[in-house]
């Protein structure tokens, strides 16, 4: 155990976000002491200027990476400067703030490497659409199946995550919905994961980024490269 | 079993299995290995499954069964020589964004190491 409390950094990747990204920098900034990392993804709006206005650090990156590429430079960011604990929450809004504590308790305890928040565990409120519910159930029995875990949200991509993982999702992180593969690297790793309730809502501002056509392709690329990872070697 | 038959059989289930190692290697991206899995897979399924083959040989016209073979073969070929083309424009843009990226770092004075200078270690 180490003597002072981690330092914590709350991840945002956001692309095309300047309508909500704002508001919710500022929240955070207002609600919790954290240091907040927007990394923007090759936005050709003023998403890095509204992060930076509402005192968040940005990274600009020059092309779109994608969400993977993405959310990995902010770890790289995480582990260069030290930082003890990430979370990482959606830049547009669709996670409750207030839930962030919730997800960080079983890490500041020593509980868990991997906290991961549940929209369908407790009480929801979340009506996805019916490709994305078939999408989330697929991923939902594929991770159970091979990992032992009981795991109810396997996309949700309100997370935090120990040093540890940091360190190592910094070298390994998939680019295409990465919270899924995440899984079978955290059993891979032994990591100790735990699910928490937290609300996600509807998106406020812009639109997803998967189209129907897309929704199949990544299923499939997901569904290949999940199954890679569980026989591949991690040195 | 004719030869024809064994021979694709063999050739097809090495190829799946040379592809799927280069991709637990990561010497291959999933990505780029999805058409190559795929045609190699059909190309499996139908040498296997001569009475499919011959049936849809027949149903478009195809006199010699196996020649439907490398007609699919082709079909895979090409689309996997799109897919590429595709992906090395995307390159190309994302390579020269980044080039003008660093130019436009240097003039400011922001070349690496430091990082953004107002954010202490």
């Amino acid at each position: 155990m180490e003597g002072t409390p981690p330092r914590i950094l709350v991840l945002l990747p956001a692309y095309q976000e300047e309508r909500s990204i704002g508001g919710l920098v500022g929240s955070l900034r207002e609600r919790y002491p954290y240091d907040v990392l927007v990394v923007n993804d090759g936005s050709t709006d003023r998403t890095s200027e509204a992060a930076r206005e509402a005192g968040a650090t940005v990274l600009d990156l020059p092309c779109n990476l994608g969400i993977g590429g993405a959310v990995q430079t902010g770890f790289l960011y995480a582990r260069d400067r030290g930082y003890g604990v990430v979370v990482r929450i959606d830049g547009d809004g669709q996670h409750e703030i207030e839930d962030i504590a919730k997800v960080l308790d079983p890490i500041l305890a020593g509980r868990a490497d991997a906290v991961i928040g549940s929209r369908f565990l407790g009480e929801t409120e979340y009506r996805g659409s019916i490709p994305r519910i078939f999408g989330i159930r697929f991923f939902r029995f594929l991770v159970n199946l091979t990992t032992g875990y009981r795991v109810t949200d396997p996309t949700s991509g309100f997370f935090a995550i120990n040093r540890r993982l940091v360190g190592f999702y910094s070298d390994h992180y998939p680019s295409d919905y990465p919270e899924v593969d995440a899984y079978i690297l955290m059993h891979r790793l032994k990591a100790r994961t735990v699910e928490v309730p937290v609300r996600m809502y509807d998106r406020a501002e812009g639109k997803s980024s998967i189209t129907a056509f897309r929704a199949v392709y990544y299923m499939v690329k997901v569904t290949l490269s999940y199954l890679i990872n569980c026989i591949r070697r991690f040195a | 079993m004719n030869r024809i038959t064994l021979l694709s059989i063999c050739a097809s289930a090495g190829f799946l299995l040379y592809i799927l190692e280069m991709v637990r290697r990561r010497k291959l991206r999933e990505e780029y290995s999805i058409l190559w899995l795929a045609g190699s897979v059909v190309i499996l399924v139908l040498s296997l499954k001569q009475t499919w083959l011959v049936g849809i040989a027949h149903a478009v016209g195809i006199v010699y069964p196996p020649s439907f073979l490398f007609l699919v073969g082709i079909l895979f070929i090409l689309l996997i020589l799109i897919h590429f083309s595709i992906a090395i424009s995307k390159l190309h843009q994302m390579n020269k964004k980044m080039a003008q990226e660093i130019a436009l770092m240097k003039e400011k004075g922001m070349d690496g190491a430091s990082g953004d200078p107002s954010i202490g270690p």
